[in-house]
């Protein structure tokens, strides 16, 4: 589609000369070194959560090599029974809690107020304190496994192997508090996105006309308030049987390790779906964008996202389907697991009809695209085996549910992902990526995933177990594994490609212009990289997708000032005007709050006082970054008007 | 809609919009909500501990008497009276009346030190401690995250306090004060449950 003439969009798109362009640039950062520690822009916090979790991720990466090369022979020594244990849980605690739930929110940090047309994001500096916590958290837990304590009993940490009575040392301690940790920044993200969403959108976006990106980020915020708080408050009767002698999980004194599991998986399921659906919402945009058309069925898309947020919750029993949980139970949640596929398929139909009916590009991204339905569907479909309870007895703690979760979680969110990555690098940078170096990274990755996972289901069926540092030549598996491992290094491989592919587009990649693609949406209205108030008006939206619709962009916003910077507040259902709001400006009490609050939950793992000596500090923290100045003040009662 | 209003483009005036909102207008409102919705799943989960725990355990409560009412239904009675200077504070802070704001965070505070004061003694008549049994951790995860809010709830309202009479004020610091005063309205609708289930699920609950 090329965008049609608009008076309304020139003047945002092209302002003349005599206009103001740009923003000032210390609108929501100051200069240098001190505007690193203080800077409270959404995107320079986003690319922060982004560079951070890829970090991780390869960090991550690097952990599972040691597994695969630990698997690729029988017999293996190159690794210790105890040294696998820390690394294959460090393995899943990396990339379930430090690389995919931050880098989904760190996507939606970037995207979510320059889709909704506004300046930041709300609450700014409590995203700043986001970021930190979440920085020291996976700092914490990397220190620990560096020295030997790193978590050994699993992503999931089941008691009783994490209890006081088998997890000696401090090694569950620190993946506790890792939780704690993590589980705050997602908490705080969430809020603000569903705050951002529901308040800050460009007058004339009704719900109706939002985004699937954001409509997938706002059901995932959901999803992490109601799903999060289960593991934290886990997290923390953990570290209180083991520090202080609570007997929540000891069946000696009436606890019950079973409660664990229930806790656990309450997050633990609704986990993988809020994984999954950032994923399907940055889905919908580039298929939008290379089919040359709208997407098929919007409030069908709308819909199946809230289903699936809604169904994730009632699914995380099936985890358990091998512990005495009551037969009727079990068949209960066997339904729940079957019904939730009809949501997703949904989805995928409409895709599929919008790609149908387009004339399709294809770019890097969309191949990406293509991968996420073929391996996401073969995830899918083992998924649905592992839902019925006959056959998961059989299936349980084997590799066949290793290749499932790898399966559902690369297909499902890395792709799609990646693709992400490729569709809007030009945006937060201004440069496109190389197209060649990036199918050469897709196909290899495509071989490379199916490589390693596809042979575990055989194993698993032949009874290979998980979580097992070695085997018997006898039994068979080596082969197989060895073709495993292969398949790793050819991801590594990709991952490899993909990396140089970033860091030569940076340095060497030819420019983007605002809307390289021709997307529809209002992120593609504002520069690339966008200035610091992202737009130099906010549009009036007229349509869904503004940039591709003559009446889209309808107009725009006067009257917000830039210091101290203003956004405009609408109303929830019709994105009424209803008042302007004066941000924070940058500043490094979220910083200071956060090492106060790391030495509070770090000193936690190794006394309870820690708790009150370190509230002391904690509390002056945050109460110095509330505490308005005068000068402030003095601005702001300049600019005020009483409702 | 004909083609010239489709084609001519609007302009909003955002100077002449008021600069702040109470209630649900307010990002603080929704901020704050956001909290509530977090810390009242962690409330439900510690509920639900306690009757998972009831499921596995006879008798109840397992060889230790239940808490004594009496702190706990005289803090209850204090929690709800103090709704009273609370709601007024609230009220104050719509109309951006400074001195009844001050006279009823004052008063608030007061109510605050008193159930802080009452919480140490229900304590001590739990006739249970966190680490006699897994009945005893439950009562006390359950008592001690409620009073965690207790405190933090007074210690906000005691900065915004301090600032209510030192300055700088303008007109958003009421929006601060009126969404204060609904996080302490969600701490003392919390405790309804909790109560009931700390004292009246030991003495009603088949064991």
């Amino acid at each position: 589609m090329t965008p049609p003439a608009n008076p309304a969009l020139d003047a945002i798109a092209r302002p003349r000369a005599t206009q103001a362009i740009v923003a000032p640039p210390r609108m929501w950062s100051k200069p240098g070194v001190v505007g690193f520690f203080t800077t409270v822009d959404h995107k320079r916090i986003a690319l922060r959560f982004l560079v951070t979790a890829f970090a991780f991720f390869t960090a991550g990466g690097v952990l599972s090599g040691l597994v695969r090369h630990q698997l690729s022979v029988p017999d293996n020594t190159f690794l210790g029974p105890d040294a696998y244990n820390q690394i294959f849980t460090m393995h899943g605690t990396t990339m379930m809690f430090l690389f995919a739930v931050p880098v989904m929110q760190g996507m939606a940090l970037y995207l979510v107020p320059l889709m909704v047309g506004t300046r930041n994001i709300a609450f700014p500096r409590m995203n700043a304190y986001a970021y930190w916590i979440y920085l020291a958290g996976g700092v914490m837990v990397y220190v620990a496994l560096l020295g030997n304590v790193g978590p050994d009993a699993g992503w999931f940490s089941y008691v009783p192997l994490a209890g006081p009575q088998y997890g000696v040392g401090k090694r569950s301690d620190f993946w506790a508090q890792m939780i704690t940790f993590t589980e705050v920044s997602a908490l705080l993200v969430a809020t603000s996105i569903i705050t951002t969403v529901f308040k800050l959108r460009a007058p004339g976006m009704t719900l109706d006309r939002v985004p699937l990106f954001v409509w997938a980020m706002l059901v995932t915020s959901f999803m992490i308030l109601f799903a999060m708080p289960a593991v934290m408050l886990a997290s923390t009767a953990l570290i209180m049987d083991r520090l202080v002698g609570t007997h929540l999980f000891n069946p000696a004194e009436g606890g019950d390790p079973l409660l664990w599991q229930h806790l656990f998986w309450f997050f633990g399921h609704p986990e993988v779906y809020l994984i999954f659906m950032p994923a399907l919402g940055m889905i919908s945009p580039i298929v939008e964008t290379f089919s040359r058309r709208p997407i098929f069925g919007y409030p069908a898309m709308v819909l199946s996202l809230i289903a699936t947020g809604f169904f994730s919750f009632a699914l995380w029993v099936h985890h358990m389907f091998a512990t005495e949980i009551p037969e009727l139970g079990k068949s209960f949640f066997t339904a729940a697991s079957m019904v939730i596929a009809i949501p997703t398929a949904i989805q995928i139909f409409c895709w599929i009809a919008t790609l149908w009916m387009g004339r399709l590009v294809f770019k890097t991204a969309l191949l990406f695209i293509f991968g996420f339905f073929f391996i996401l569907v073969i995830g899918g479909l083992t998924g649905i085996m592992v839902a019925s309870v006959p056959l998961d007895l059989q299936l349980h703690d084997t590799q066949f549910v290793v290749a499932h979760l790898h399966y559902v979680l690369i297909g499902g969110a890395v792709f799609p992902l990646l693709g992400a990555i490729y569709y809007w690098f030009p945006k937060f940078t201004g440069k496109m990526m190389s197209e060649r170096l990036g199918h050469w990274h897709f196909w290899l990755m495509f071989v490379g995933v199916n490589l390693t996972f596809f042979p575990m289901h055989e194993l698993g069926l032949r009874g290979m177990p998980r979580r097992v540092y070695t085997y018997a030549a006898e039994q068979g598996f080596g082969p197989l594994n060895f073709a495993a491992s292969v398949g790793d290094i050819t991801v590594d491989i990709a991952m490899l490609l993909f990396l140089i592919n970033l860091v030569w587009s940076l340095w060497r990649g030819a420019r983007s212009g605002a809307n390289p693609w021709n997307a529809g949406t209002l992120e593609w209205l504002a520069a690339s990289p966008p200035s610091p108030s992202n737009f130099t008006a906010i549009p009036i939206v007229g349509g869904r997708a503004p940039l591709w619709e003559a009446n889209g962009v309808a107009g725009r916003v006067e009257g917000l000032v830039d210091d101290p910077p203003e956004v405009l507040v609408t109303s929830v259902l019709e994105a009424r005007p209803e008042h302007r709001a004066v941000f924070p400006s940058p500043s490094i009490w979220p910083l200071i709050s956060v090492l106060a609050t790391t030495a509070l939950f770090v000193g936690s793992i190794f006394t309870p006082w820690a708790v009150v000596w370190f509230a002391l500090p904690v509390a002056l923290a945050l109460t110095i970054w509330f505490w308005p100045t005068k000068a402030e003040t003095e601005q702001h009662l300049a600019l005020e008007r009483k409702p | 809609m004909s083609d010239a209003t489709r084609t001519a483009p609007r302009v909003i005036d955002a100077a002449v919009l008021p600069s702040y909102a109470f209630g649900h207008q307010s990002l603080m409102w929704w901020g704050t909500v956001g909290l509530m919705a977090i810390e009242g799943t962690v409330f439900a989960l510690a509920v639900v501990i306690y009757f998972y725990i009831w499921t596995t355990v006879s008798p109840w409560p397992p060889s230790v008497a239940p808490p004594d009412l009496r702190y706990g239904t005289l803090n209850t009675v204090i929690l709800l009276a103090s709704l009273y200077p609370n709601w007024i504070t609230k009220r104050a802070a719509e109309r951006e009346d400074l001195k009844l704001v001050r006279a009823g965070i004052i008063a608030s505070l007061v109510f605050a030190l008193l159930f802080i004061g009452v919480r140490i003694l229900e304590f001590g008549a739990l006739n249970c401690f966190w680490d006699t049994n897994a009945y005893g951790s439950a009562v006390w995860l359950l008592l001690g995250l409620h009073t965690t809010h207790l405190v933090t709830d007074a210690y906000d309202t005691g900065v915004l306090g301090v600032l209510m009479f030192t300055g700088p004020l303008e007109g958003k610091r009421y929006v601060d004060v009126s969404e204060n005063s609904l996080y302490w309205d969600f701490v003392v609708a919390t405790w309804i449950p909790i109560y009931a289930v700390i004292y009246l699920a030991p003495r009603f609950l088949p064991s």
